[in-house]
């Protein structure tokens, strides 16, 4: 050291430790990029997230919301029930036509009430701003309490997708020149009835519990079906794919030999971990559909694919808390008399648990997003009946709510735009509770040993 | 019988012989269980084991077995009049078991009875508008052989019905008598209990085998047929791709394997830079009150379904790029392109680069670190110079877990790239990959005959060789690299 300092030039000694050279500033600038490149990859991640949210939310949330007409009508028995008997049957041969005219008599009354002159729009312009499953709403509703025939009673229905996308701000006076579904004068119209308060904006429940509805309906489309069949398929995947799952990690973990052929099935789960989805749908098509003969588009082919796409995860995180468990447990158990079957089943098991299931509940929302390979078992259909209850109805024609994203953004009208983000939000809050409930398992059960 | 009563029935035999087993255990040694082998239970489990499974087993396989049988024989009574008329045998056959599913519903709708039945006859009653009436829609008119071949399926499959529940039953008392009379206070029940939660155990582990096995099978035997109806150098030789349902089509890989590749290669683009920094980042640099907030932020993304990133492309960046680069520049008018899916397949893979690197850099030993510090490096000096050699083997191996995981992405693609085969460099145009091709081929059509459906097959073996390739040089090089430092 002392060398050091006596061979050392005069003019090192003219510069302040502080003041930093050439070569210092160099890298104490190169330093600070980095640092920034590093913050501008975490805003990046940052803000793709949150522009990605509030895409989904200001197209979405609109769906939430519908155009509704607010109208008196007289259920009058001469159309809907000529022979006076109030028989159900007899009832279901009125067709909507009927129901139609209907409509149309009380929207007319309730415009004339209203003080609201019809010069320059003719009764098809009224009629016009229904929504073409407006019939088929009091239909419904009549066909469930026969008892109203002969009765006025106030009801909602929709209006068409058009007049809703006008008060969104989807349809302006502009387009709707152009467009041949709605005209103008036909917009004019339903401002005043708006003022007038014949048309009224609300929650749309149908949206949560009704069917899809046809290309030209999309004010009508709902996801009911969707979400149910979703569900079924959630229960198909936890029946089946828990205790498999669990099964095979309890082998793999504490009773497997280490010899090739466990060597073997563990690199083959971890390699089905990374199998693309849409390899388990050709899967499902092969096997379950073409081979097996179960039916197409139905909730058991989907649930069986979805399970053998979940097992990889689940047999992945159960392992991990079952080798969380520390060896003192098992011996113990093993030391006052178990056999090596009670020890697990006893008492290693019950303290992974916490571990199991949240592994599960990730992987179920894993499940519960997948589209691709619920496209190719046929899960497209245009399916417009809700499928029967389990166990019949896992058989029954479902659609599951990716694939009805997918079907929505697959149709002309932008106003399924706004239906698909909606279906989105919908598919995020449930992603959002499991991921929730998993968090709160782990907090509040887990061990830490 | 029905399945569902028959195997509650099973079911309920089992529990009973719970409970005589156990019974019979206790009783052997006067109440005493000390005296017993195993604890008491366990004999009453080995009873119902013995009743339940290989009744339940052998009513699986029986009625696995029972179609095609059947099958067989029905097709034989309608072969000659029915393929002459130009259908083939299996919509035939379809027809013959929707006609017989509608009989039994007629019958359950009442006004038929088993003798009527057999009277009736295609010609002369109205079959078809009888079958309408109860919801079973039947094509063309029924011709009589397959009328009477729906009669014979349907009386033959009521009769080994019959039989099976017979058997079922037979066996499952079988069973029980056998377990029931085994017990003696000798007899080692806990083991015979669980060398079959043993089996069950190993069966659990083999459905990943099977899956394996059922992919590769699946995927193979297909793709072998599209071979024979379609010449293989055309497939992996040809620069297009353009299928025709009508015969005469195109159907060379070429087109899709680059539009694959270079969404991919777009997509790693945007994720690994990003990925990687954030992750360097959040590991060496940000405060802990940062990365509480960042990290699972960036973990949300991981956690969304690609169908949401697929309708983010498609609505929001898809138009985005088009009205602010590509139309300017000149470079295309289609909001699907390439870019756009690309782009937003990179956001998705952030977090899956960013997790994976953040554990690779965190398994960098910290005296590595101390080290460098200590000879005066600056944190990014260390990281440069450092940690990131260190790592590396498991950063590529990350990638190309990334890579693999981009290359098998579908709704993205779906709903982003488009769906025109083209060989083309501008990132603006649209184009259309492996998994695209999939989905759209194998969409609402059933009939695996024509090689434009069977080509999905060859497409998917071709995507799931080259995702397996990528997965096992990633796991390869990231084992090696863990056994370093361990």
């Amino acid at each position: 050291m002392t060398d050091a300092t006596s061979q050392s030039p005069a003019s090192r000694h003219t510069v302040s430790l502080f003041t930093p050279d050439s070569r210092t500033k160099a890298r104490n600038a190169a330093e600070s990029r980095f640092r920034m490149y590093g913050l501008v990859a975490v805003s990046i991640g940052v803000l793709a997230l949150v522009v990605l949210l509030t895409s989904v939310l200001s197209n979405g949330l609109g769906a939430f919301r519908q155009t509704f007409l607010a109208v008196n009508v007289t259920l009058d028995p001469a159309v809907l029930d000529k022979t006076g008997n109030r028989d159900l049957e007899d009832l279901k041969k009125v067709t909507t036509v009927g129901y139609g005219k209907l409509l149309e008599i009380a929207l007319v009354a309730a415009l004339a009430e209203k003080g609201i002159s019809t010069d320059d729009a003719t009764v098809q312009d009224v009629t016009g701003l229904l929504s073409k499953e407006a019939p088929a709403q009091l239909r419904n509703r009549v066909l469930a309490d026969p008892e109203l025939v002969g009765q006025t009673i106030p009801f909602k229905v929709f209006a068409t997708g058009r007049v809703d996308g006008y008060f969104k701000g989807r349809v302006s006076m502009e387009s709707a020149a152009l467009d041949s579904n709605v005209t103008p004068e036909q917009l004019q119209l339903a401002d005043k009835m708006r003022a007038a308060g014949i048309i009224t904006m609300g929650f749309n429940m149908a949206f949560l519990t009704g069917p899809d509805a046809s290309e030209l309906r999309p004010e009508a489309a709902g996801l009911g079906v969707a979400i149910l069949g979703s569900a079924y398929m959630m229960l198909i995947v936890l029946v089946l794919s828990l205790p498999i799952g669990v099964a095979a990690s309890i082998y793999l973990e504490e009773f497997a030999p280490k010899n090739r052929w466990t060597d073997l099935i563990e690199v083959n789960i971890s390699n089905l971990a990374a199998v693309p989805s849409i390899v388990y749908g050709i899967l499902g098509l092969a096997i379950f559909i073409n081979f097996g003969g179960l039916p197409q588009s139905a909730s058991i082919v989907g649930g069986l694919v979805l399970t053998l796409m979940t097992l990889p995860t689940i047999i992945i995180s159960t392992r991990a808390s079952l080798k969380a468990v520390p060896p003192s447990i098992r011996d113990a158990a093993l030391g006052v008399g178990a056999s090596k079957m009670q020890a697990v089943f006893h008492h290693v098991l019950p303290l992974a648990m916490p571990g199991v299931l949240t592994g599960t509940i990730i992987g179920l929302a894993q499940a519960l997003g997948e589209t691709a390979p619920l496209l190719l078992i046929g899960m497209v259909a245009f399916v417009r009946d809700f499928p029967g209850a389990p166990p019949e109805g896992f058989f029954d024609p479902a659609s599951a709510l990716p694939v009805q994203v997918f079907q929505w953004t697959q149709r002309a009208d932008p106003a399924f735009v706004e239906r698909a983000s909606g279906a989105i939000i919908v598919l995020l809050v449930f992603l959002m509770m499991m991921n929730t409930l998993a968090i709160i398992l782990r907090r509040r059960f887990e061990r830490r040993w | 019988m029905s399945i569902g009563l028959l195997s509650l029935i099973l079911l309920a035999i089992a529990g009973i012989g719970f409970f005589l087993g156990r019974q019979r255990a206790l009783s052997a040694v006067e109440g005493d269980p000390r005296k017993l082998h195993s604890l008491p239970a366990y004999y009453g489990q080995s009873v119902s084991l013995f009743t339940a499974v290989p009744a339940l087993l052998l009513m699986a396989a029986w009625l696995l077995l029972q179609p095609m049988l059947i099958e067989g024989r029905i097709s034989a009574l309608v072969s000659e009049g029915a393929v002459a008329g130009g259908t083939s045998q299996e919509l035939i056959m379809s027809d013959v078991r929707r006609i017989a599913d509608g009989l039994d519903r007629v019958m359950e709708a009442g006004g038929v009875t088993e003798a009527d039945l057999t009277d009736m006859d295609a010609g002369v009653t109205d079959v078809r508008e009888r079958l309408a009436e109860v919801g079973v829609a039947v094509g063309a008119d029924i011709s009589a052989n397959v009328f009477e071949a729906a009669k014979a399926y349907r009386s033959q499959s009521d009769f080994l019905h019959l039989v099976m529940a017979a058997v079922v039953l037979a066996v499952a008392l079988a069973g029980f008598l056998f377990a029931y009379l085994r017990i003696t206070p000798e007899f080692r029940a806990r083991n015979v209990f669980e060398i079959f939660v043993m089996t069950l155990l190993i069966g659990a582990s083999l459905v990943a085998v099977l899956t394996t096995v059922g992919i590769i099978f699946s995927l193979i035997f297909e793709t072998y047929h599209f071979f024979q109806l379609y010449p293989g150098r055309d497939f992996f030789f040809s620069l297009t791709w353009s299928p025709r349902f009508g015969g005469g089509s195109q159907l060379g890989i070429w087109p899709l394997l680059w539009g694959t590749l270079y969404i991919s290669f777009i997509a790693l683009l945007v994720a690994v830079p990003v990925g990687l920094m954030a992750a360097i980042y959040l590991a060496e640099y940000a405060s802990n009150r940062m990365r509480s907030f960042a990290k699972p932020a960036i973990e949300i993304l991981a956690g969304i379904p690609t169908i949401v990133y697929g309708l983010f492309a498609l609505v929001t960046v898809g138009p985005l790029l088009r009205d602010y680069f590509a139309e300017p520049l000149g470079l295309g008018t289609s909001s699907s392109s390439v870019m756009t899916a690309g782009l937003v397949m990179g956001i998705m893979l952030i977090p899956f680069v960013s997790s994976l690197s953040d554990d690779i850099i965190n398994a960098v030993p910290q005296s590595l670190r101390d080290g460098s510090y200590g000879l005066g490096a600056t944190p990014s000096e260390t990281v440069k110079q450092v940690i990131l050699p260190a790592a590396l083997p498991g950063i590529v191996g990350a990638i190309l877990l990334a890579a693999s995981r981009a290359i098998g992405e579908t709704m993205i693609v779906v709903l982003g790239a488009g769906a025109a085969a083209q060989l083309n460099l501008n990132p603006f145009e649209a184009m259309t990959t492996i998994t695209v091709k999939i989905v759209s081929q194998l969409t609402g059509d059933t009939e695996f005959a024509s090689p434009e459906t069977l080509v999905a097959f060859a497409l998917g073996l071709t995507l799931f060789i080259i995702t397996l390739g990528l997965n096992v040089v990633a796991l390869v090089v990231v084992r090696k690299y863990r056994e370093q430092y361990e």
